[in-house]
């Protein structure tokens, strides 16, 4: 992370900014790709303007270090929500008026075509991805588990589990395996016996926990057999079941979803290309193009029914998003407010508890 | 300089004896000026060469680093744009009543804040100190973003009863001055009571003075578990005829060159329950296929990755030095009668000890600020302050708090380097 922050702010001093291109910045992998493919690619051969793509670990970071020393090389950004929020509330981002986002075919505003919470003063949602169980089919022959409580129920379903290390997503999920509904969940965790209700769970499996720290973790710990369960981001375990043919299966009960989206830096070089790129990608169309090549979810109602197959085969890429219908039966979304205000808390209750 | 056993000083002055006492060159000049203006010389020169390193050294290490340290203590997102209320706390001392005016600033600063787009800076500062705080204070800025109309406490209590929080209150005023060191305080599991004196957290909340007693700990561990592997290879290496040390050199400096990652993971395929080393304890038999070891994700994983990629770092030091020991010592101690222990101990291993220095403070150092290795193969018991570090820079994106962290770390390193040198003294250090 410091790597990239460093080179993007040495790259902006050496290079500065391209005029009248919009400098994306975006996260790489497959994730980037899409970014590539879906927007970067028509954009330009409708527009004529050009898009320079450049990755980092995790673009927000160096948006707060470009806008503090001035010095903004970026145009667009495709950050997490929760980081979007506090770059916003901080004042580190260009507002963005939804007066500008491309109505429907049928003429829907797109105010109301994009799902709650999907358009915010500073940012607009470009998918929707989710942490979700996955468990190894090949290691449960007669049942097969389907739900947060299968998951902390080591007989029924033996086997390791990988979590993820630390707080966010462990604690809804636990609270979710313990019976508390969905909508409840972050009810119950703003207060101290929910907290411990949510600990006292997890430590029903803590002895049998592999905690993962990298996203590519969670399919290898299936893939192995160390594990046979896994709660990870759905795009990992999709790309080891479809491009590796791995036999790993998704759970959607219980998913927790969030959303990723556009940011312009505070001070964007190139503004007005930045905001017509915005526009463009965030239409349903390529909403629904990008989702052919990664499976989040596009956060346009409309766009769900454009979504054609998994780009390169013939299958339906419908079933694998996490915005599907089918899918959002017990989802959970997850509360961003809640986190921004007791993430340093509850992660340093988790370490500690980890510790002990 | 110019005592009598120095032969340079002895040679000079006879050849310029007959003058009048003072020494000069060929054409006259006092000898002592000669000599400085052209040592000033080369010293300047030399100071050039150096300066593009000096420059960059300064550029891109103690710059940024002496920025990030300043953060650890200097905090100015709550005075800087709630000017009126730190105003008001800097004129009334502690335990004094919070009165209409202390409201009206804070009422007034919320909403400039807000108007600024600030609250949010604000609102993270307080929440550094009393959790769960942020929310209300962007969300209060939302409501009063356009205007907030008197009686002020009244409005605010009305928004949201929180406001009305001694804890809040006692918060909004350590923060009211820039300099802080509250982040020092939180770094030793300790936290600022209500009345100002200074308290543990409370237990559950404890974690990091554990962590860093672990990871001096595991460092420690790990510097004497690469002496103890590194030291009889060293010496095989230094022993041999050159051209077999050579190839055996080239199996201590394959793994060296080798990426780290790929390091890392070669020892979670080789340790975790599904790979080599369980498969073939189980296929001898030596152990049932439901109880393969857990030798990874744990501490064990900790000390045996990190233990690997650091062994290199104890082998050359102490091999560079083994090469110069004349073996003749030890030979004239055994042909005076002492066994080959007393030889080894009392003439060979002194002789060793500046390599020895070298590899174990470059091993424990780079063991204090390990990150990566214990993040992947940790699991919950091998996690380092290091980890904790890395949370606070990319995950709650608190500065303040990694800087502290780090500084602390930093600090305590210092200290041990100067014990080092205190004991053993810098000078014996060898590193090749």
């Amino acid at each position: 992370m410091k790597n990239a922050l460093f080179l993007t702010t040495a790259m902006s001093l050496i290079a500065g900014p391209a005029l009248a291109d919009v400098n994306l910045l975006s996260w790489g992998g497959a994730y980037g790709n899409s970014h590539l493919e879906a927007y970067a690619k028509p954009f330009e051969a409708e527009t004529g303007t050009k898009v320079v793509m450049a990755d980092a670990d995790n673009p927000a970071t160096p948006i707060k270090a470009m806008v503090e020393a001035g010095n903004v090389s970026a145009d667009v950004a495709s950050v997490e929500y929760a980081d979007a929020v506090r770059l916003c509330d901080e004042g580190l981002l260009e507002l963005i008026d939804p007066a500008i986002l491309a109505p429907t075919a049928d003429g829907v505003a797109a105010e109301e075509d994009f799902i709650d919470g999907a358009i915010t003063e500073c940012f607009v949602g470009t998918d929707v991805y989710s942490m979700v169980l996955a468990y190894d089919d090949a290691q449960f022959s007669d049942a097969k588990p389907a739900s947060p409580a299968d998951f902390f129920d080591l007989e029924a379903f033996p086997g390791k589990r990988t979590m993820r290390k630390g707080a966010k997503f462990n604690l809804e999920l636990a609270l979710m395996a313990d019976g508390v509904p969905a909508d409840q969940v972050y009810e119950v965790l703003g207060t101290d016996e929910g907290v411990d209700q949510a600990f006292a769970k997890l430590e029903e499996i803590k002895d049998d926990v592999i905690w993962w720290e990298a996203g590519a973790q969670p399919p290898q710990l299936l893939a192995d057999g160390e594990v046979s369960m896994a709660y990870a981001f759905n795009g990992r375990i999709f790309n080891a079941a479809q491009g590796e043919g791995k036999p790993f299966k998704i759970i959607w009960d219980g998913q927790i979803y969030e959303m990723e989206g556009w940011v312009i830096p505070k001070g964007a070089p190139n503004l007005e290309e930045a905001l017509e790129f915005v526009t463009y990608s965030t239409s349903p169309a390529p909403q629904a193009r990008a989702a052919e090549f990664i499976s989040y979810g596009p956060p346009r109602k409309s766009a769900a029914a454009l979504v054609g197959n998994i780009e390169g085969t013939d299958q339906p890429m419908g079933p694998n998003l996490p915005t599907t219908e089918a899918n959002m039966q017990n989802a959970l979304g997850s509360d961003l407010d809640f986190w921004v205000d007791h993430d340093a808390e509850l992660n340093e209750r988790f370490n500690s508890w980890l510790a002990s | 300089m110019a005592n009598a056993t120095d032969p340079h000083a002895a040679s000079v002055t006879t050849a310029s004896g007959a003058g009048d006492g003072t020494l000069t060159t060929a054409d006259g000049k006092p000898l002592a000026r000669a000599l400085a203006r052209s040592q000033g010389r080369a010293r300047r020169r030399a100071f050039l060469l150096v300066l593009p390193l000096l420059a960059f050294i300064l550029i891109t290490f103690v710059v940024p680093i002496g920025q990030m340290l300043q953060r650890s203590f200097h905090n100015d997102g709550f005075s800087a744009n709630m000017p009126q209320i730190s105003q008001w706390f800097a004129e009334n001392p502690r335990g004094t009543d919070i009165d209409e005016a202390a409201w009206t600033a804070l009422a007034l600063d919320l909403q400039a804040s807000a108007e600024e787009r600030s609250i949010g800076v604000v609102g993270t500062r307080i929440n550094y100190d009393v959790p769960g705080t942020r929310s209300l204070f962007t969300s209060t800025g939302r409501k009063v973003r356009r205007g907030i109309e008197p009686p002020y406490r009244e409005t605010l209590l009305d928004i949201d009863e929180d406001w009305g929080d001694p804890v809040l209150w006692g918060a909004m005023r350590d923060a009211s001055t820039p300099y802080t060191g509250n982040f020092y305080l939180a770094s030793l599991d300790r936290t600022r009571a209500e009345d100002g004196s200074i308290e543990m957290v409370p237990e559950r909340q404890q974690v990091y003075q554990m962590l860093f007693m672990r990871t001096f700990w595991l460092s420690l561990l790990i510097t004497g578990l690469t002496f103890v592997l590194g030291f009889p290879v060293a010496h095989l290496l230094a022993t041999l005829p050159m051209r077999k040390s050579n190839l055996l050199m080239i199996l201590v400096l394959l793994p060296f060159w080798t990426s780290l990652l790929v390091r890392t993971t070669s020892w979670m395929v080789l340790l975790q329950q599904q790979g080599v080393i369980n498969d073939i304890l189980v296929w001898l038999g030596v152990i049932g296929d439901g109880q393969r070891l857990q030798m990874i994700y744990n501490q064990t994983g900790t000390i045996i990755a990190m233990t690997h990629i650091l062994l290199p770092f104890m082998i050359l030091p102490l091999y560079s030095v083994m090469r110069t020991i004349n073996p003749s010592y030890v030979r004239a101690a055994r042909s005076l009668g002492a066994t080959s222990w007393t030889a080894f101990r009392r003439i060979y291993f002194p002789q060793t000890l500046p390599g020895l220095g070298a590899g174990a403070l470059l091993v424990f150092i780079l063991a204090v600020g390990y990150y990566i290795t214990p993040a992947l193969v940790g699991g919950s018991s091998g996690q380092l302050i290091s980890n904790m570090i890395a949370m606070h820079m990319t995950d709650t994106l608190n500065w303040s708090m990694a800087a502290a962290l780090a500084a602390l770390l930093l600090a305590s390193v210092l200290v041990l380097y100067w014990l080092y040198d205190r004991l053993v003294g810098i000078d014996n250090l060898k590193l090749g």
